[in-house]
């Protein structure tokens, strides 16, 4: 720890502190455009001028000196700082002017009007006039892709963006040419950028250089609503705010939450919102005639009850999608339980997932800031990268940051990161189990070992050897101590882990989605319920009758008998529980469009019509009863606790070990569920991404 | 008191003086115009019915800033934006103006950074129906492809005192 004084208030603040933090812990503010807590220190807008007394008599970058930096005065003193003294407040002028000389003066047509760094700097630190009467430069604006626009005359070369894609996402297509006013932000190639974060830059530019392609002139920040929610395009839950005019939806911003997301999201979550208005099922539909017609509510509702009663319930199934919450979920099985059904599933075809074998079965247990704690990571058959973005960069980070080794079973697929690849498949998991391969060696000298399972790994012919493996390797390099359980679950759907909590899986004699999938082949399901779930084969339901209770018109919707139209995550209150076992809710931003009501309100109305009424009648209701089942949703945000001896159970290791590669289920990024189906926006990427594949492989 | 009563009654002193004062009226210059066919001064400042203005090559002024929007305290101005199909420009695509709303407080034209929205000197536009004070983009331009002469000098005269 260092004394320091700062505007005469001694501090006393850790040593690897940079003046700006110490100034900022002693309530000085300091305006800066390059600064960012999460990227390197560039120290070039020279914007954080302070004047240190003893030093140099010139004014100090704060961002780049550090409190060590200084020396105390002769007889001892603290070190002093000053933020408010006419030198400070001069330098901060000069710095300004020399800013807004090559900035254009277009704040009326600029996207970042009204939120940007430069404008309420300007009012609060510059001067009131220009001294410059020569021309100002201008510069070419670039091509970086569908989803971020560039307007280069109006940068300020803070390098943030160059300094994000390398660090936190790793690619290196951004940086910096020229010198003085030559100086350039480019592509150098004229490329898209490859990267699936690269909308951050938006955020992270402090002028109007890099605005959203898809926002463009669309809102003023002044005239949007905005409502805090969750993201539900990947199983990290991360924690975002959905700015909203009227009724539409006009972007999605990232919020800080340092277990989870820092403050960073994917491109998925930060432009899905058109997704949000096209494809949107506004209506009642019901089968007449072998076509579906729009109806009414009565209507459906009677439809669905007279096929639920000519139905045995052994021959009735529901299924649940990647986006459903978990309240929706608890309505539906506490509805069909009570007509005597058993069928129920939420996770993949073919998934060894069980919850009744304990909750660290199936999450992420040492969370996802966890990561930068592990000292050794093996991933198996998981692609981070395009299963949870932000997962993906909190590994780069350990790996950048504490040169964690890190080593992959399955695809060998580029990471960003330095890996040792193991293996395709089952094979070099059972080496690796053997201890017969060099990252053994590693894995046994860790402390602090992290295992993670893609949810594609644990479904399939090879999913039972590849948990028992990976449960093995966790326990048998110590990973299941009580300080640390190192076992992880990757999934890949925001509604799997809340479905897994309030046990959306067959009850006793119940037919799993592998099981429901079989019998509807041939023919003996009579009813099927899908809860917005699209990702399962749904041709085999051609024979039953088909309930889709959904927000858009994919998959589901195209098999479904009825259709009764649900919200989307942005129009209702839900708790979603995210891959590492934290329990969030989203918050209602706007209204849904037409007759769309919210789910858990629709299976209410439902279940009179089947006679087997819900007992509750708004959200609190079904809350309490959903708490009183399953305690820990209670509460929200809060410490996850998980029984390292139940991952130390399933290690029970086969005699033989099925052969069988270990992939990604998700082919395409951009294209993951019906929302992101739906939008514009995501087809692009998706198809840049493509191309991009071919061009590489010719 | 009363001897004075009597005499003023006696004279018809008022009724004297007030036909004095009409006869003064009556060989005084008339104030009155006559209304349709006859216009009063008016103010280069004058608030009346709002326009949008063009550059001189026709190209509207008007860059979607929602600046009016936002100041505008009846919260009469409604604005959509977006990027304009063939050049990419920022551009309303849509710009209402509720005439019942607005108060004529004139802070549009204040808060317009490019001179585009314009209280005219027109005050003559009362309709039969509501409906037809609901003014759109293309009302608006047209207001101001009609007044443009009028508008362009009210704000030369005006200029030098801003």
């Amino acid at each position: 720890m260092a004394n320091i004084k700062v505007d005469g208030n001694e501090i006393e603040v850790p040593d690897h502190y940079t003046l700006m933090q110490a100034c900022e812990e002693a309530g000085a503010e300091i305006p800066r455009f390059c600064y960012h807590e999460r990227l390197s220190v560039a120290g070039n807008c020279r914007m954080c001028l302070v004047e240190v007394k003893g030093g140099p008599p010139k004014p100090a970058a704060s961002c780049a000196m550090s409190v060590r930096d200084l020396r105390p005065g002769p007889e001892g003193q603290p070190p002093e700082v000053f933020t408010n003294t006419p030198m400070v407040k001069k330098a901060r002028e000069g710095v300004m002017e020399f800013l807004l000389i090559n900035h254009p003066l277009d704040c009326p047509i600029c996207d970042q009007g009204g939120e940007c760094d430069l404008q309420d700097q300007a009012m609060a630190y510059g001067m009131d006039n220009s001294r410059y009467q020569e021309n100002k430069r201008a510069v070419e604006d670039k091509y970086i892709g569908p989803l971020v626009n560039t307007i280069m005359t109006r940068c300020i070369h803070c390098t943030r963006c160059v300094r994000f894609t390398t660090e936190v996402a790793g690619i290196s297509e951004l940086g910096l040419i020229g010198r003085g006013e030559d100086a350039e932000i480019t592509t150098y190639l004229e490329q898209a950028m490859t990267s699936e974060l690269q909308g951050n830059v938006i955020d992270l530019c402090p002028v109007g250089a890099l605005t959203s392609k898809p926002y463009a002139f669309q809102a003023r920040p002044w005239e949007l609503n905005k409502t805090e929610s969750i993201d539900v395009m990947d199983a990290v839950g991360s924690n975002i705010r959905v700015d909203s005019r009227g009724r539409e939806v006009m972007r999605v911003m990232p919020r800080v939450n340092e277990a989870i997301n820092e403050e960073w999201i994917s491109d998925k979550t930060r432009f899905i919102w058109d997704g949000l208005k096209s494809q949107r099922l506004d209506k009642v539909y019901v089968k007449k005639n072998r076509k579906l017609q729009a109806s009414d509510w009565n209507d459906a509702f009677a439809t669905i009850a007279r096929a639920v009663k000519k139905a045995d319930p052994a021959k009735i199934g529901a299924l649940a999608g990647d986006l459903a919450g978990a309240e929706e979920m608890y309505a539906l099985k506490s509805m069909l339980t009570a007509i005597g059904v058993k069928n129920f599933d939420c996770r993949p075809v073919g998934s060894v997932i069980e919850p009744s074998k304990g909750r660290a079965s199936y999450i992420m247990n040492a969370g996802i800031a966890g990561i930068e704690d592990a000292d050794a990571i093996l991933i198996v058959g998981s692609d981070p990268r395009k299963e949870a973005s932000l997962v993906n960069a909190r590994i780069r980070k350990a790996w950048r940051q504490n040169g964690t080794p890190i080593a992959v079973i399955g695809e060998n697929a580029d990471l960003k990161y330095d890996y040792a690849y193991l293996g395709t498949g089952t094979e070099a998991l059972a080496a690796l189990a053997a201890g017969d391969d060099k990252f053994a060696k590693v894995l046994s000298k860790a402390k602090r070992p992290m295992i993670i399972v893609g949810e594609g790994a644990l479904s399939g012919a090879t999913a039972k050897d590849v948990l028992a493996l990976s449960a093995q390797i966790a326990s048998d390099n110590g990973a299941l101590s009580d300080e640390w359980n190192g076992f992880a679950v990757l999934h890949n759907a925001a509604g799997r882990v809340g479905g897994l909590d309030v046990s959306f899986v067959p009850e006793r004699g119940g037919m799993d989605a592998a099981k429901m999938q079989a019998a509807g082949k041939k023919g003996d399901m009579d009813v099927v319920f899908l809860l917005g779930a699209d990702s399962y084969d749904l041709s085999a339901y051609e024979d039953a009758f088909v309930v889709y209770i959904g927000s858009h018109g994919d998959r589901g919707a195209h098999a479904a008998d009825v259709i009764l139209p649900g919200s989307a995550y942005t129009e209702k209150s839900v708790t979603y529980v995210n891959t590492a076992g934290t329990v969030q809710r989203t918050n209602r931003a706007v209204f849904g469009p037409g007759d769309a009501k919210e789910d858990w309100a629709i299976l209410r109305a439902l279940s009179a019509h089947l006679g087997a009424t819900l007992p509750f009648d708004n959200l609190n209701q079904l809350r309490a009863a959903l708490y009183a089942d399953v305690p820990h949703l209670a509460v929200v945000e809060g410490p996850v606790e998980t029984k390292a001896a139940d991952v130390a159970k399933l290690a029970k290791v086969p005699a033989k070990i099925k052969p069988g590669a270990l992939g990604s289920p998700i082919e395409d990024f951009y294209l993951t569920n019906p929302i992101a189906r739906a939008s514009k926006v995501m087809a692009e990427c998706s198809q840049l991404a493509l191309g991009q594949v071919k061009e590489a492989a010719e | 008191m009363r001897a004075i009563q009597f005499l003023n009654s006696l004279l018809l002193r008022e009724f004297v003086s007030t036909f004095f004062l009409a006869m003064r009226y009556f060989f005084k210059p008339k104030p009155t115009i006559n209304y349709p066919f006859e216009k009063g001064p008016v103010s280069p400042r004058f608030r009346g019915e709002h326009a949008l203005r063009r550059y001189p090559n026709g190209e509207e002024r008007c860059i979607a800033c929602k600046l009016c929007e936002a100041i505008c305290p009846a919260q009469a101005i409604t604005i959509e934006a977006g990027p304009r199909q063939n050049d990419g420009t920022r551009r309303t695509v849509r710009y209402d103006i509720d005439m019942v709303k607005c108060i004529y407080c004139g802070f549009c034209q204040e808060a317009c950074p490019v001179d585009a929205i314009v209280e005219g000197p027109n005050f003559e536009f009362a309709t039969e129906t509501r409906e037809e004070l609901y003014f759109d983009k293309e009302k608006l331009l047209e207001n101001g492809d009609r007044w443009e002469r009028e508008i362009a000098a009210n704000l030369a005269a005006d200029a030098p005192y801003r």
